[in-house]
């Protein structure tokens, strides 16, 4: 019974704990909202396979609360994706703009895809030409015959 | 026959690219700041934080603005190297001492020398987001009419230092 008790009071300390840590998140929660929103079409600079969200980088933490500074400001979120474009560039988004840098990302794995497209084609009608059904002249005829009634041959 | 080489090409053409690709340091973002005005700050001096400096100070002086902290490893590495070139009084080493303590930064600056004309402080790295700065160290050459004209990411290495910074601040310094 004891030890229940010792368990019961163990949780109910890590709950408690739990609840903490979690405090900041519900302070405004459209604020964190829209941060997340944002946060997501970033990339973070230091883990660069990470969302901004996601990272618990030092900078991304610095940097999300640089949005939430400009959220709170009652920046737009076109104005805060030109802020973090303007110091990091295109790179920071995930989603980078048409243009004439970013076109080969952009429009290349189309260009692949019709490439192999045509090659497919051409292959395939080629083999067709080559299928086409050929017909045996008389020599060959002969021959095939003999061949089919030679005792020697395995039936 | 020629259609037989053609997987062949393929294959070439994507050995070099994947050769290009493997020189090439992933963390080297482009910066945007090339060509584009030096953000202003002003901050407190890591030796007198009763004093600030400010980005505008410098105009009309070609500048070099070092980031660091004490924490970072990769700038020890860069640290003999900043100490050999201050000594020849090319031109003004400013330090960002970015996301540090500052007794921690005094306390570095101490121990290892100081290359710095001299080092404010960059707390909760405010100044470093505007520069865009996403890992230290990171040096930016800034020219007589406060645009940034190069940026060096991680340590300034000797090479980089005699074959880019060096010939592009002599041009500057004209």
């Amino acid at each position: 019974m004891k030890y229940w008790l010792a368990l019961f009071l163990a949780l109910q300390l890590a709950a408690s704990s739990w609840a903490d840590e979690a405090a900041p998140l519900a302070e405004d929660p459209v604020v964190e909202q829209r941060l997340i929103g944002i946060a997501e079409e970033l990339r973070c600079l230091v883990c660069q396979n990470e969302s901004l969200a996601g990272s618990r980088a030092d900078l991304a933490l610095d940097l999300r609360r640089e949005i939430r500074t400009l959220i709170k400001a009652g920046k737009t979120d076109a104005e805060i994706m030109e802020f973090m474009v303007s110091r990091y560039g295109d790179f920071v988004r995930y989603r980078p703009p048409v243009n004439p840098v970013t076109w080969m990302l952009w429009f290349g794995p189309f260009a692949l895809l019709i490439g192999a497209g045509v090659i497919l084609v051409r292959l395939v009608r080629g083999n067709q030409r080559d299928a086409a059904p050929k017909v045996l002249d008389a020599a060959q005829r002969e021959k095939a015959q003999s061949l089919l009634k030679d005792p020697e041959l395995p039936s | 026959m020629k259609k037989a080489l053609i997987p062949l090409a393929i294959f070439a053409v994507l050995v070099v690219f994947l050769a290009i690709g493997l020189t090439r340091d992933p963390h080297e973002i482009p910066s945007p700041f090339i060509g584009k005005p030096a953000p202003a700050f002003s901050a407190p001096l890591l030796h007198e934080p009763g004093r600030t400096f400010s980005a505008k100070d410098m105009l009309g002086k070609v500048w070099l603005l070092n980031t660091w902290a004490s924490w970072c490893v990769a700038c020890r590495q860069e640290h003999p190297i900043l100490m050999e070139f201050a000594k020849t009084k090319t031109l003004p080493i400013i330090g960002l001492d970015y996301k540090d303590q500052e007794a921690d930064g005094r306390k570095w600056l101490a121990r290892f020398g100081d290359p710095y004309d001299l080092s404010v402080t960059d707390r909760d790295g405010r100044i470093g987001i505007d520069y865009g700065v996403y890992g230290v160290p990171e040096t930016f050459l800034i020219d007589k009419a406060g645009v940034i004209r190069y940026k060096q990411i991680g340590p300034v290495t000797e090479e980089a230092l005699r074959d880019k910074i060096l010939p592009l601040i002599r041009e500057l310094q004209k």
